[in-house]
Order: C-alpha cells, then sequence, then structure tokens
C-alpha cells in the first residue's frame, strides 16, 4: 500500500498527528475563551494578546530573573491571571450590566493597547527563547521525526484541558460556575459570593492564555502580534464548538487543527481559511454549534 | 425643539456650506477619506443603529466595490459614473449572498457568519490574480464624469465625492424615516412583537442588509477612485472592526454620528502617521476603545444630543 | 456658476505648476526629505524610526545646508499599508512641497509611492523595499533603489550552493507577491546553474505553525530548502525546521534576511547559515566608525536599510549641491552623473534604470560561542561585486540608456 489517491499515507499520518499537536494548543487557548464566555458572556478579545503578554513575560523571567522555563509555566500563568483580575475589576466590572457587545468593544481595546505597549518596549522582530535542555531532541516514529518538545505540547495541554474540563463538570465547584452561568442572581441568593467567583474564572481564563504562551515561547516567535492571529482562529473555534460549552472548546480545537492540517496537505494556501468555511457551514445547519445548546 | 438641533433646517444649511468651502482650507484627499469612510460608517449604521444587526464582515463589501469599480475602470477605460455603478453592483448581489445566508442567526452568530463569509471573500481576493496581491490594484483611473468632467484634479475630485456622499446620507435618511424604517425599529425593539404583528421580519432584515452592502461598496468604489488604489486593506477583518470603532465614537443610531467617528479616528490616524507618534497608535486607538466603552456609550453625537435635551 | 470658474481656475494654476521645471535654485527656500517607514509594525525593526535617524544623521553630517538653504527631514508611518502610503505622499507633494522621498520598506506601499512621485518628478530613494519591480515593470525615472532586491540576495545566496553541490531544492514560499516574486527570481538562479527545483508549498501570510510544512519538505528529499518568506514568517518556519531536525538533512536557505531578524532567532538554529547582505556594521574601519556614531544616536546597531538610507541621503543632497538645484529631473540626472562613494556603497553606481549597483557581501551567521557580543553574528566570507548579483538591465525602462 505505496499511495492511496497519489496521496501517500505515511506521509498523511504525519500530517495528521502534526494537526493534533496543533488541535491541542488551539484547545487550550479556546478553553480559557470558552470559560470566561460560559460565565461572563464576554468575549475576551485581549486572550490573544494575553498569549503574547505569556511569552514575553517568559522571555523577560528567564532574561533578567533567572526563572527557567519550568518556573515560568507555574509563575507566568499566575501573572498573567492577575493582570486579568485587574482588567475585570477595573474595566469589565464597571459595564457589567451592558450589551456583551461593549465587552467585546473593551477588550479589543486592551488588546491594541497590550500589543502597542509590547512593540513600543521590545520591538517588532521577535524576541529568542530556546527549548529547555530536556525537552531538545526527539525520536524517529518510523512515518516522522517526533521533536521532544511537541509530544510534550500535546501531554500538557491535554491535561491541563482534561483536568479544568473534569473541574468544571463533576466538582462542586464546577457545580456553582456552571449555576452561575444559568442563573447567576439565584446563585447569589444561596450565599455564593458571584462578584467573586467572576473575577477568579476570568482570571483563570486568562491565565490559561499565559500559559499558551509560555508553551509557545520556544518555538514560535515572540513578537509582539503573535496573538492578534491566532485569536481570530481560536474565536472561531469556540463558536463551532458551540459558545459556553466546554468539552465543546476542547473537542473542536483538536478537531480543527487536524482539518487544517489536511487542509495544509492538500491545499496549502486555504490553510487559515479552511476554519472559516467550516464556521459557516457549522451554522447555517447547526446554529448552536457542534456541541452547544440553542441558547 | 433644540433636542432637534442636528435635523433642524439652521445646522443643515451650516454644514452644507462648510461642507463646500472647507476643501479651501483642508487637504481635499483627506476630506475625501472622511466623506467615503462616513458614508461606509453611516452604511453599517443602517444595520446596527436602526436594525440591531452587528455584522462583522463589511470589509468585504468595501473592498468588492473598490476592486471591481478599479478593474473596470483600469481594464475598459469606463466613465467614472459607470465603473461606481458596477462596483456598488457587485457588492449589493454580495450583500444578496451574505444576507440570505446570515439573517437567519441572530446576536453574535450573525456577526460570526458575516466574519466567516467575510473571511472567505479575503481568501478570494488574497489569490485572484486581478487584484495584485498586497501590492494591490494600482493606478486606476478617475476617468470623465459622464465622459466629460475630468475629474483627476483634487478640488473637482471633491465635490464628486461629496455629491456622492450626500446622495447616500440623503437615500440612509429616507430609508430610515420610510414606513420600511418604522418596521426595522420595531424589530430592533421587539422581534417576536413584530412577528406576531405579520411582518416577514427575515425579508426586512434581508433589504435592510442588501441596502447597507451597497452602499458600503458605493462607499469603497468611491474610495478607490480617490486614493486611485485598492488593496487588501479594505477586505481585511481590521477594516469590518475599524468601522465598528467609528460608529461606536460617533454614535450609533444618530445620523451624523457615523460621519463624526470617521472624521475623528481618520484625523488621528493623520495626526499620528506623521513622525515619530507612530508607534503609540495602538495604544492611543486601544485607549479610546476603552474609554469611550466606560464613558461615552452613546458616541459623541449621542452624548451631545443628551446635553442638548437636558439644558434646553 | 462662480464656484465652477474658480475650480477650473485652480485646476489650470495647478497644471501651469506641474510644467514649471528647470527653475534654478532651491524651491520655496527649503529642501524637504520626507521619510516613509514602518513605526510600529512588522518591519519596524528592518526600517522604522532608525531609517528616520538614518537620514537625519546624513543630513547633520552634510551641514543640515545645501546650496545655503536649510535642509529639512519629515517622515511618516506607513504601516505596510499602500492607500495610507500613496496618501501621505500626495499630502506631502501637494502641502509640503516635498522634494525627495527616502525610507520605503514594503514593496507594494513603495510601487504606490513611486506612481505619485513620477508624476511630481520628485526622486525616490528606496532604503529597504526589495522588489526587483522597481527596476522592471514599474520602473520610473525618478527611482533609485538604493540597498538591495531580492534578485541580488537571491544570486548572492544561491549561487554558491548551487555550485556547492545543491541540486535539489524545496520552496516554503508566502503566498503573497512578496514570496512568488521571490521564489521566481531564486528559481530562475537555480535552473540557470543546472539544480532543480523538487517542491514547494505557498503558507498564507502570518501562518504560526510550519511543522506541516516542514514535513513536507523532508519528505521531498531536497537538499536545500528556500525560505521564500521573510520576518516573523521565515523566523518561525526556521524554528520549525530546526525543531524537526530538516537542518541535518538538508541545507537552509534564507532569501531574505535581515540583520534584526537574525539577532531575534537562538544563535543554535540559525548558526552557519550563509546570507547575502549589502551593508554589516562590523566589517571595517569606516563602516565601524559610522555604525558606532549611529548606535550612540539611535541606541541599536544599524543594519543594511539604515546604512543605506544614510548613503542615499548623502548622495542626493550631493547631487542637489552638484545640480545647483532641487528641481527632480536635473537632480535625478547628477546622482546618476556623480558616482556614490561612502562606507555603503562601494565600487557603485547608480543606473541609468534606477538600480545602485555596488558591492554586497557573503556572510556567514556566527555560532554563540564565536560572538564576542550581541552585534557581532556575522562574519564576512566574501565580497560579490554588484555586477555578479545584480540583474541586468532590462528593456522595458525606455528612459533607461545603456
Amino acid at each position: 500500500m505505496d499511495s492511496f489517491l497519489g496521496i501517500n499515507p505515511v506521509a498523511l499520518f504525519g500530517q495528521l498527528l502534526v494537526g493534533l499537536i496543533n488541535g491541542s494548543f488551539y484547545a487550550l487557548l479556546s478553553l480559557g475563551l470558552a470559560i470566561i464566555f460560559g460565565l461572563l458572556r464576554i468575549i475576551n478579545f485581549a486572550q490573544g494578546a494575553l498569549y503574547m503578554v505569556g511569552a514575553f513575560f517568559a522571555w523577560l523571567g528567564l532574561q533578567h530573573l533567572g526563572i527557567n522555563y519550568w518556573l515560568a509555566l507555574i509563575v507566568v500563568p499566575v501573572s498573567v491571571g492577575f493582570i486579568g483580575i485587574l482588567i475585570e475589576r477595573i474595566l469589565i466590572r464597571p459595564i457589567s450590566n451592558e450589551d456583551h457587545l461593549y465587552g467585546l468593544l473593551l477588550t479589543y481595546g486592551v488588546a491594541l493597547v497590550l500589543q502597542g505597549i509590547f512593540t513600543h518596549l521590545f520591538g517588532s522582530s521577535g524576541l529568542p527563547y530556546s527549548i529547555p535542555e530536556t525537552l531538545q531532541g526527539g525520536a524517529n516514529l518510523g512515518f516522522m521525526y517526533l521533536p521532544t518538545y511537541r509530544a510534550w505540547i500535546i501531554v500538557i495541554s491535554l491535561l491541563v484541558c482534561g483536568s479544568t474540563w473534569w473541574v468544571i463538570e463533576k466538582t462542586k465547584l464546577g457545580a456553582y460556575l456552571r449555576a452561575g452561568t444559568e442563573n447567576s442572581r439565584i446563585l447569589q441568593g444561596f450565599g455564593v459570593n458571584v462578584p467573586l467567583m467572576i473575577t477568579l474564572t476570568f482570571g483563570f481564563g486568562v491565565a490559561l492564555a499565559g500559559f499558551a504562551g509560555v508553551l509557545a515561547a520556544p518555538i514560535y516567535s515572540v513578537s509582539p502580534d503573535m496573538g492578534a492571529n491566532i485569536l481570530i482562529v481560536v474565536f472561531a473555534i469556540v463558536v463551532i464548538g458551540g459558545m459556553g460549552s466546554i468539552g465543546g472548546a476542547i473537542l473542536t480545537g483538536l478537531l480543527m487543527g487536524i482539518i487544517e492540517g489536511l487542509t495544509k496537505y492538500f491545499y496549502p494556501e486555504a490553510s487559515t481559511t479552511v476554519i472559516f468555511l467550516v464556521m459557516v457551514l457549522v451554522l447555517l445547519f447547526k446554529p448552536a454549534g457542534l456541541f452547544g445548546k440553542e441558547l | 425643539m433644540m433636542t432637534q438641533f442636528f435635523q433642524s433646517r439652521l445646522f443643515l444649511l451650516a454644514a452644507l456650506v462648510l461642507a463646500l468651502i472647507i476643501p479651501w482650507l483642508v487637504y481635499p484627499v483627506l476630506l475625501m477619506k472622511i466623506l467615503c469612510f462616513g458614508l461606509f460608517a453611516a452604511a453599517f449604521n443602517l444595520l446596527i443603529g436602526y436594525a440591531g444587526m452587528l455584522s462583522f464582515g463589511h470589509a468585504a463589501f468595501l473592498s468588492t466595490g473598490g476592486y471591481m469599480t478599479g478593474y473596470v475602470m483600469s481594464e475598459y477605460g469606463l466613465t467614472t459614473e459607470l465603473g461606481i455603478l458596477i462596483g456598488t453592483a457587485a457588492s449589493a448581489l454580495l450583500g444578496f449572498v451574505f444576507g440570505k445566508l446570515s439573517v437567519k442567526r441572530e446576536g453574535i452568530y450573525f456577526a460570526m457568519v458575516t466574519l466567516a463569509l467575510a473571511q472567505l471573500v479575503f481568501f478570494l481576493y488574497v489569490q485572484a490574480p486581478f487584484t495584485g496581491g498586497e501590492n494591490g490594484l494600482q493606478g486606476i483611473p478617475r476617468g470623465k464624469l459622464f465622459g466629460v468632467v475630468d475629474l483627476s484634479n483634487n478640488m473637482v475630485m471633491y465635490y464628486f465625492v461629496l455629491a456622492v456622499f450626500l446622495a447616500g446620507y440623503w437615500f440612509i435618511h429616507r430609508t430610515i424615516h420610510s414606513p420600511f424604517g418604522h418596521v426595522l425599529k420595531a424589530i430592533r425593539e421587539n422581534e417576536p412583537r413584530a412577528i406576531s404583528l405579520g411582518y416577514n421580519v427575515r425579508h426586512y432584515k434581508l433589504m435592510v442588509f442588501i441596502i447597507s452592502a451597497t452602499l458600503s461598496g458605493l462607499a469603497g468604489s468611491t474610495k478607490a477612485l480617490v486614493f486611485q488604489l485598492e488593496s487588501l486593506t479594505d477586505a481585511h477583518w481590521h477594516m469590518s472592526g475599524e468601522v465598528v470603532l467609528m460608529t461606536l465614537l460617533g454614535g450609533m443610531g444618530t445620523v451624523f454620528g457615523p460621519l463624526v467617528g470617521a472624521s475623528v479616528i481618520i484625523g488621528i490616524q493623520n495626526l499620528f502617521s506623521g513622525g515619530e507618534l507612530g508607534s503609540y497608535i495602538h495604544i492611543i486607538m486601544g485607549v479610546i476603545f476603552i474609554v469611550c466603552v466606560l464613558l461615552f456609550r452613546n458616541g459623541i453625537v449621542g452624548e451631545l444630543n443628551k446635553v442638548l435635551k437636558n439644558n434646553f | 456658476m462662480i464656484l465652477k470658474q474658480t475650480v477650473v481656475a485652480s485646476a489650470m494654476a495647478l497644471a501651469l505648476g506641474a510644467n514649471a521645471v528647470w527653475a534654478e535654485g532651491i524651491s520655496d527656500g527649503k529642501v524637504r526629505i520626507g521619510v516613509m517607514a514602518d513605526m510600529g509594525g512588522t518591519y519596524a525593526d528592518v526600517c522604522g524610526k532608525g531609517c528616520v535617524t538614518a537620514v537625519e544623521m546624513a543630513v547633520k553630517d552634510f551641514g543640515g545646508k545645501v546650496l545655503d538653504k536649510p535642509i529639512e527631514v519629515i517622515s511618516a508611518d506607513d504601516q505596510n499599508k499602500p492607500d495610507v502610503g500613496s496618501a501621505i505622499v500626495s499630502e506631502w507633494v501637494a502641502k509640503e512641497k516635498i522634494d525627495a522621498v527616502g525610507g520605503v520598506v514594503a514593496s507594494s506601499v513603495g510601487l504606490a509611492i513611486s506612481k505619485v512621485l513620477t508624476e511630481a518628478k520628485k526622486p525616490l530613494l528606496i532604503a529597504a523595499a526589495g522588489s526587483t519591480a522597481f527596476t522592471t515593470k514599474a520602473c520610473s525615472p525618478f527611482t533609485a533603489h538604493w540597498t538591495y532586491d531580492v534578485a541580488a540576495l537571491a544570486n548572492g545566496t544561491v549561487n554558491p550552493l548551487v555550485a556547492a553541490g545543491k541540486k535539489k531544492w524545496f520552496f516554503i514560499t508566502a503566498d503573497y507577491e512578496f514570496g512568488k516574486a521571490l521564489e521566481t527570481v531564486a528559481t530562475d538562479v537555480i535552473k540557470k546553474h543546472g539544480a532543480e527545483v523538487v517542491g514547494g508549498v505557498k503558507v498564507p501570510l502570518s501562518t504560526t505553525d510550519f511543522s506541516s510544512y516542514i514535513l513536507q519538505a523532508q519528505s521531498s528529499g531536497a537538499d536545500a530548502i528556500a525560505f521564500a518568506n521573510a520576518g516573523k514568517d521565515f523566523i518561525n518556519s526556521l524554528k520549525a525546521a530546526h525543531e524537526f531536525g530538516l537542518d541535518k538533512q538538508a541545507t537552509m536557505v534564507g532569501l531574505v534576511v535581515f540583520a534584526s531578524e537574525v539577532q531575534a532567532i537562538d544563535p543554535a538554529v540559525i548558526a552557519n547559515m550563509r546570507l547575502t547582505t549589502a551593508f554589516y556594521g562590523d566589517m571595517d574601519d569606516k563602516t565601524k566608525e559610522w555604525a558606532k556614531r549611529y548606535k550612540e544616536v539611535f541606541g541599536k546597531t544599524p543594519g543594511m536599510s539604515q546604512a543605506g538610507a544614510y548613503s542615499a541621503t548623502m548622495h542626493y543632497l550631493n547631487a542637489v549641491k552638484a545640480a545647483g538645484t532641487d528641481e527632480g529631473t536635473a537632480v535625478m540626472a547628477k546622482m546618476k552623473e556623480i558616482k556614490p562613494d561612502d562606507f555603503f556603497a562601494r565600487n557603485a553606481v547608480l543606473r541609468s534604470d534606477g538600480r545602485m549597483v555596488h558591492d554586497m557581501y557573503q556572510v556567514r551567521v556566527k555560532k554563540a560561542d564565536e560572538r564576542k557580543n550581541e552585534d557581532d553574528i556575522f562574519e564576512i566570507e566574501k565580497t560579490l561585486s554588484g555586477d555578479q548579483v545584480f540583474l541586468p538591465m532590462v528593456e522595458t525602462c525606455d528612459f533607461a540608456k545603456k
């Protein structure tokens, strides 16, 4: 079985795996967006910018504070999450009763400011960040060479996504969150501090972006506009998965990674467009998204 | 009485006089840019401000008007009005397709469908050979209006663009104040009620979407002729975001808001494009967004209207 | 009626103004140079504020005055958008009475500006844009394409590799005019020397993950991978190639690489890559002297765009002085008559089609342990004479005389 329809199955297998790696990355980013949307009903346009901030923090930590990659995986999400908490408290809280459209516009503004500040401070051509020593190298799988770092991305992303899903769907804390999504007033009536919960949820969703930023630093160019392009793809993934659906965001992230990977093989020019084609089709035939409930 | 200040004859007359003499005071190309974007934002405002539909794909209509007009003007050397007509018609057609696919959806889903469709159009323009990729269509001739008036002079062009702008604005004004416009408002305020009153809501939404797309195309066609250039900038989703910013800043659902918003945004861009301030432009724009959302949600014109209403 | 007459009158005045050429001396008592650059976007480090600084340095070194009239530098941000760039330059011509435009980084912006300036008969001194269109299908008697073009870089970089036995090439190309043009030029060089192109992919602009394309390159069996992209796309694709071990099985070839990008990549990833550049600050005493002064003013080491911007401005001012006027046609004639000669322009001539032909350098990127400081990135292996690397004149530019 050398080839089927002129397709080399071995090469195709490699493409599928690479697609899955990208997909796990998308899953991580869209998960953060979905969590925030679920509770606040706000589309956080600053998610991409905070992902960028995460990558820059990793670089800054390594250069100036002696924080290595492993430490950065913990320190950076926490500090990015803290920035998120400030954003929520100072900017988003005052407009929480307005049309949700304003939340989108506000966070779009925040994204512009963050991107502008980092361009101003660090220039636009990007900064170098090496793969940590223990994750260098790779293994030959026969059909392709798999760098250790990419394998690490799949494992850690799925781990983080999976445990987040478990916490939200299976624990008491998660039950509160889901109740807050349905009706925050009643939940408040039960004595739950809903505003605090909203703040922490926003912080956590944003911290996921910071985490993804640290993961990205060694393999992608650390530059101020690295988040702007990935954002609208991730955004589309959340919509396709069904807005607010946690599991939907994760599964769709993986699925879109694979679809994109296949497009890169068969028709590379369209690889950044294919997700939008899927989005049109899904919204036409299944308006609430693949895994969403009709709102 | 004063609440109607911006609609009053006196104000309109003064604005018209200003529009006629201003090209002697301000660089006309800048003014033409403001007029084109003012019309674009007004077309967008017709959707969001009067029908409550947030489109995130209006860049597709602006660029389609520009590319089609640019192409036929460069290739066939048509007269100006024919070139603009073709570009506008192309946008109207695209508006029909977009509208057919999107008006069934509401709120954020409507925005997403329009965004996704606009991304497909963007892809088309990146791939199509006639658009010239990132270099764009360059050196588009402005042509002769009705085969007589040569528009290559900027002052002459300004009055032509002003005429196009006024015609577009007049059309929007008529649409809003027609029975059709009242139904739109009814739909925006309470859609189920409009349906129960027997209105075919989707039909109305589709109509207003096509009108908005057509006028956006008109703005794009005219803009392509002003700059004699059409590029992917106009098709990119950032442009769809920019028109939201203009409308929001000026005041959604107000007649003059889009024009004011376009003037301020383009004015700022113009101010900051000069010299060392360039790297601050993102920060400034972002801050405007934030301040607008936090403090002036009604936009400049909306807030002015409120002040006038309270004080007189 | 009155209005119409005024319009006609002003139109006529403008038309007359445009025809009143060959006026002696300096128009309106000043020489104004506009610098068009990307102040905050993707190419800001290639030719942004640094280009403005370089032009200002040239003006200062020239003495701040030419023919006893002051020289003024103004600048603007084109955001890499052709419509923005051409609108600003139109305004400069109409309102600021600009005499020449320098800088220019995105070729799309440059092509749009060139149209405006050709009509206005004002010189365009391109410091950083690389398209060969400026001296082929979009050539203009008012363009001086100064620093480099993609053909020169492709020639300088690809030639020695083909000669050294790289016979099978694979392209990773940005799916834009820029990338496609670069691929065409490089393919010509490859085929001319008897090597072949075994495959390629067109990658949409601002793709972040290149691993899929790297796999395709791997399975193509190519022994040289040409990156027909720039900036972040180049950085991301090279990083992925290193990660997947593609650089162990084939040679990585960056076609358009600026020093600022080399500094943005981990030395382990880019070490030993062969590149072509028009300038390297650490080359000899003359370049060191200038690079040091530039760094004192600007804070960062200059790359070839900044050096080119300085050199082009200096030559322009010399030509204004020699011509005794800032009128565009006369200045361009002088610029082509006098040979440019400074730390940047060596064995140089501004050809009548507007191509500045000068020495280029083949360099090797140093490894981490070879670098003495963060600016110590290249080792110059060979000087390439201009005739070797720049394309010969084409027939289409009818104003150019051989």
